[in-house]
C-alpha cells in the first residue's frame, strides 16, 4: 500500500506539473481587432431616451414586438414596445439609470443616465471562444460578430460565457434561435450603417471606422466641460445609403452626403472610454458622465476570460502529447496489471 | 485471482421497482412536451441561467457518481490492485447508466439537438477552443469504451466464448482508454466555467477548475464504490465485502486532502477569500468544504474504517460534497447580474427524477438477469 501511495501522488504531482506549466507556456493574447473594423460609439450624455433606435432595430431586423396584447385588445398596431431588457424579441435596448430624485441628466447622485445595450462585437468573443460548433464567427473585416443558425446547437454555452449577457435564446420555441445585434450588417454591405445610428436624431449613438470613433471618443472627453462642440449624426462616413422609413426595405440609391452637425455643450464625460479594452477590446465604445457600473455594465478594464480559457486549453492540449503520453502509460499499466490478475487464466473477465 | 459471477435473479417487477418504472414513464412524457413546446415550457431557465438542473445534476453529478468504474479501474489496472477486481463490474454497470443517461440529457437539455453532430465534424467543430467539444468527444468515447468493458457481461450470459475471448485478448488497451477519457473529460467539465470569468464567484473562480473537477470526480468514484457495495449488500441481502471497503477507504483521505489542498491554496493565492460573506453563497461555500473535510477525518481512523456505519456515512458525505461542490460551481457561485433568477421548475425536476428512475430500474434489470455481482465464496 505504501508504494502504491507514492506512486499515485506522482502521478497527482505529474498532473499538477503540467497544470502549473500553464503560467509559464507561451500565453497567447488578444487577437488584434481588424484594420478596418467597423464601429458604434454611444454616448450616453446625449442621448434623451427616445427609443427611435429600438424602432429602427426591429424594423431593419425584422423582429417581432416584445408582446402584441395591445393589439389583440384594442387593435393598434404595436408601435409602443416597452420590454425591460434584451431579450429573444429585442437586440438593442434603451435602459435608465435613476438616483432620488433623478432630476438632473448625467448626475450619478438625485440624477439619471440612459444606456444603450447592445452586443459589443468583443476583439476576442467569448461565445465564439465558447461555442463547440463554430455558430459565432467574428467577420475578418468588419469584425462584425454574426451567429449561424445551421451550425448552432441550442446548448446555451454563449449565454454562460458572455460577460454582457447578449446572446439571447428562444426558449418559448420547439425549434428555437439565438438572436443578437449583427451591427446591421446586411445593410453594411449594401453601403448603409446601421440603423440604431441612422435614426438617433441627437447622435447619441453614431457609426464609423472603430479607430475614427475611437478618435472621436477621445476629442470628446478631451474637451471642456460646458464649452460648445459640433456633435456628428448617424455616421462618421459622411456619405452613406438611406434605409427606407416607409416600408422598412433599402433604397438602392447612390450614396449621398448625409454629413450633419448639432452643436450643444458638452457635460462632464468620465475620462474613460468603455469598452476600449473591457474583455480584450470591444467595436461598440460608451462614452459617460455617470459611472458605467451605475449603467449595469460589467467591471471596467476586466480580462478575456476567453484568452484564459484557451492557454489553459492549449497548455493541456497542445500537440495532444500529454493525453497521448497519460494513454501510453495507461496501456503499459493495465497490461501489466492484467497479466498478473488473469495469470494462468484461460478466459477471465474484462 | 478467479471470481466467479452470476445473476441473483429473484422477482423483477417488486414495488420500487414498479414505482420506479412510472417515474421513468412521466418523465418520458414531460420529455416529449418539451420537445413539443420548447425548453421554457418545463423548465425556468432563461436568459441569464441557461444552465440549470439537468446541466448540474444530469450531468455533472451524474458523471461524478458514475466514476465508480473509472475509480476502480485506477485501482486495479493503474495501481495493480488486483484483489478490487471483484468490485469493477457493479461499479462498470453504474458507470454505464450514469454515462449512458446524461448523453442522453444533452439532447434533452440543447435547443438544436439535430446539430450536434456539428461538434465532431471537423468543418464546424471549435476544437481546441471551447472546452465543450472535448467534453463532447471524450464523453461519447467513453461511454462507447463502457459498453465494451461491459460486454464480457452480456456475452457470458449468451454463450458467445469466442467473440468473448477476442474481446479480452484486447481488453487491457480498452482499459486504458477507459481510464483515459474521465481523466479527460472530468477536468475539461471544470474547465467549462473558466469562460464564465467574473460571472461565476470568485469562491470558485480558478484556472484550477479542471484539476479540482478531476480529483473531486475521483473522491466520488470510490465513495460511490462504498456506498454501492454497502447499499446493494443491505438492500439485496448479500453479505457485505467488509475487509475489502476498509482496505479500500484508506486511500480515500488521501484523495481527499490532496483536493482540498489544491482547492485551498488556489483560493487563497488568487484572493478569493474575499469574496466571502455570509450569504446564500457563503453559506454552500462552508457546507460543500464540510462535507468534504468530515469524510477525510472520519476515514483516517482505522477503527472507523472497520465500521460499515462509518464507512456508509463518510462515502454518503464524499457524493454529497462533489455534488454540492458542482451546484456551487456552476449555479450557486454562478451570477449573471442584471436581476435573474432560477430556481428548477416542477416539471424540470421530474424529468431530472425521471432519468434517474429509468438508470436504477436498467441497474436492477441487469443485476437480478444478468451476471454482474461476484459469487461471494462465504455467502
Amino acid at each position: 500500500m505504501q508504494v502504491d501511495r507514492r506512486e499515485f501522488f506522482k502521478i497527482l504531482s505529474a498532473g499538477a506539473v503540467t497544470m502549473s506549466s500553464i503560467s509559464t507556456v507561451q500565453a497567447r493574447s488578444v487577437t488584434a481587432l481588424p484594420a478596418e473594423a467597423e464601429g458604434v460609439l454611444y454616448d450616453a450624455t446625449l442621448c434623451i431616451g427616445c427609443k427611435s433606435c429600438e424602432v429602427a432595430c426591429k424594423r431593419n431586423n425584422s423582429m417581432p414586438m416584445d408582446h402584441d396584447s395591445y393589439e389583440k385588445a384594442l387593435g393598434v398596431d404595436g408601435v409602443w414596445d416597452a420590454p425591460k431588457d434584451l431579450n429573444a424579441k429585442t437586440l438593442n435596448k434603451i435602459k435608465v439609470y435613476r438616483n432620488g430624485n433623478a432630476t438632473t441628466r448625467n448626475q450619478e447622485t438625485d440624477g439619471f443616465s440612459f444606456v444603450r445595450r447592445a452586443c459589443m462585437h468583443c476583439a476576442e468573443p467569448d461565445c465564439a471562444s465558447a461555442c463547440p460548433t463554430t455558430a459565432f464567427t467574428k467577420d475578418a473585416k468588419t469584425g462584425i460578430v454574426a451567429w449561424d443558425k445551421d451550425r448552432c446547437c441550442g446548448c446555451r454555452y454563449c449565454q454562460i460565457a458572455c460577460p454582457y449577457n447578449i446572446p439571447k435564446f428562444e426558449y418559448d420555441k420547439a425549434i428555437p434561435l439565438v438572436h443578437k445585434c449583427e451591427m446591421c450588417s446586411h445593410l453594411q454591405a449594401e453601403g448603409g450603417i446601421p440603423g440604431c445610428a441612422e435614426f438617433c436624431p441627437t447622435g447619441a449613438t453614431i457609426h464609423g471606422k472603430l479607430t475614427d470613433i475611437l478618435e472621436e471618443a477621445k476629442r470628446r472627453i478631451a474637451v471642456q466641460e460646458g464649452e460648445e462642440y459640433p456633435y456628428q449624426v448617424a455616421s462618421l462616413k459622411g456619405t452613406y445609403r438611406r434605409t427606407s422609413d416607409k416600408d422598412g426595405s433599402f433604397i438602392q440609391d447612390e450614396a449621398q452626403d448625409n454629413t450633419y452637425i448639432q452643436r450643444r455643450p458638452v457635460a462632464k464625460y468620465i475620462d474613460y472610454i468603455y469598452g476600449e479594452v473591457e474583455s480584450g477590446g470591444a467595436q461598440y465604445l460608451i462614452l459617460s458622465a455617470v459611472p458605467f457600473e451605475k449603467l449595469g455594465l460589467p467591471r471596467r478594464g476586466f480580462k478575456s476570460a476567453a484568452v484564459r480559457s484557451e492557454n489553459i486549453s492549449h497548455t493541456l492540449y497542445k500537440g495532444m502529447i500529454a493525453p497521448i503520453a497519460l494513454l501510453g502509460g495507461l496501456v503499459f499499466a493495465a497490461h501489466r496489471s492484467s497479466k498478473s490478475l488473469h495469470d494462468g487464466e484461460e478466459v477471465g473477465d474484462e | 485471482m478467479s471470481e466467479t459471477y452470476a445473476p441473483i435473479g429473484g422477482k423483477l417487477w417488486t414495488k420500487p421497482f414498479s414505482i420506479l418504472f412510472i417515474l421513468g414513464v412521466v418523465g418520458l412524457a414531460l420529455m416529449g412536451y418539451r420537445f413539443l413546446f420548447g425548453l421554457g415550457a418545463v423548465t425556468n431557465l432563461n436568459d441569464g441561467y441557461p444552465w440549470g438542473l439537468w446541466i448540474v445534476y444530469d450531468i455533472l453529478v451524474a458523471t461524478g457518481l458514475a466514476c465508480g468504474g473509472y475509480a476502480m479501474a485506477i485501482l486495479v489496472y493503474a495501481f495493480n490492485k488486483g484483489k478490487y477486481h471483484p468490485l469493477i463490474r457493479p461499479a462498470l454497470l453504474a458507470s454505464v447508466f450514469g454515462y449512458t443517461l446524461a448523453a442522453s440529457a444533452i439532447v434533452i437539455d440543447t435547443g438544436r439537438y439535430w446539430n450536434l453532430i456539428n461538434i465532431f465534424l471537423p468543418a464546424t467543430s471549435n476544437i481546441g477552443s471551447s472546452w465543450m467539444v472535448e467534453v463532447a468527444i471524450s464523453i461519447s468515447s467513453y461511454i462507447l469504451v463502457l459498453w465494451i468493458e461491459l460486454s464480457p457481461v452480456m456475452l457470458e450470459k449468451w454463450n458467445k466464448t469466442k467473440l468473448r475471448r477476442t474481446v479480452h485478448r484486447s481488453m487491457f488497451v480498452v482499459v486504458a482508454f477507459g481510464m483515459l477519457f474521465p481523466t479527460l473529460h472530468q477536468s475539461s467539465l471544470g474547465g467549462l466555467m473558466i469562460v464564465a470569468g467574473e460571472k461565476l464567484s470568485p469562491l470558485w473562480q480558478t484556472d484550477w477548475l479542471p484539476a479540482l473537477f478531476l480529483l473531486s470526480a475521483i473522491c466520488m468514484g470510490f465513495a460511490v464504490v462504498v456506498f454501492e457495495a454497502i447499499f446493494s449488500a443491505t438492500v439485496l441481502k448479500r453479505p457485505y465485502e467488509q475487509k475489502m471497503l476498509s482496505n479500500l477507504a484508506w486511500t480515500i483521505p488521501f484523495i481527499l486532502g490532496a483536493y482540498l489542498a489544491l482547492r485551498w491554496i488556489t483560493l487563497i493565492m488568487a484572493g478569493g477569500l474575499s469574496a466571502f460573506a455570509f450569504d446564500a453563497k457563503g453559506i454552500m461555500f462552508i457546507i460543500e468544504n464540510l462535507l468534504f473535510i468530515y469524510p477525510m477525518i472520519i476515514l483516517l481512523s482505522k477503527s472507523n474504517r472497520a465500521q460499515l456505519t462509518q464507512l456508509f456515512y463518510a462515502s454518503i458525505s464524499i457524493l454529497l460534497a462533489g455534488a454540492v461542490y458542482r451546484f456551487n460551481a456552476f449555479l450557486v457561485g454562478f451570477d449573471p447580474g442584471g436581476g435573474y433568477v432560477y430556481f428548477p421548475a416542477v416539471a424540470e425536476i421530474m424529468i431530472t427524477v425521471g432519468i434517474i428512475s429509468m438508470e436504477l430500474v436498467a441497474y436492477l434489470y441487469f443485476v437480478k438477469r444478468f451476471p454482474v455481482l461476484p459469487v461471494l465464496k462465504d455467502a
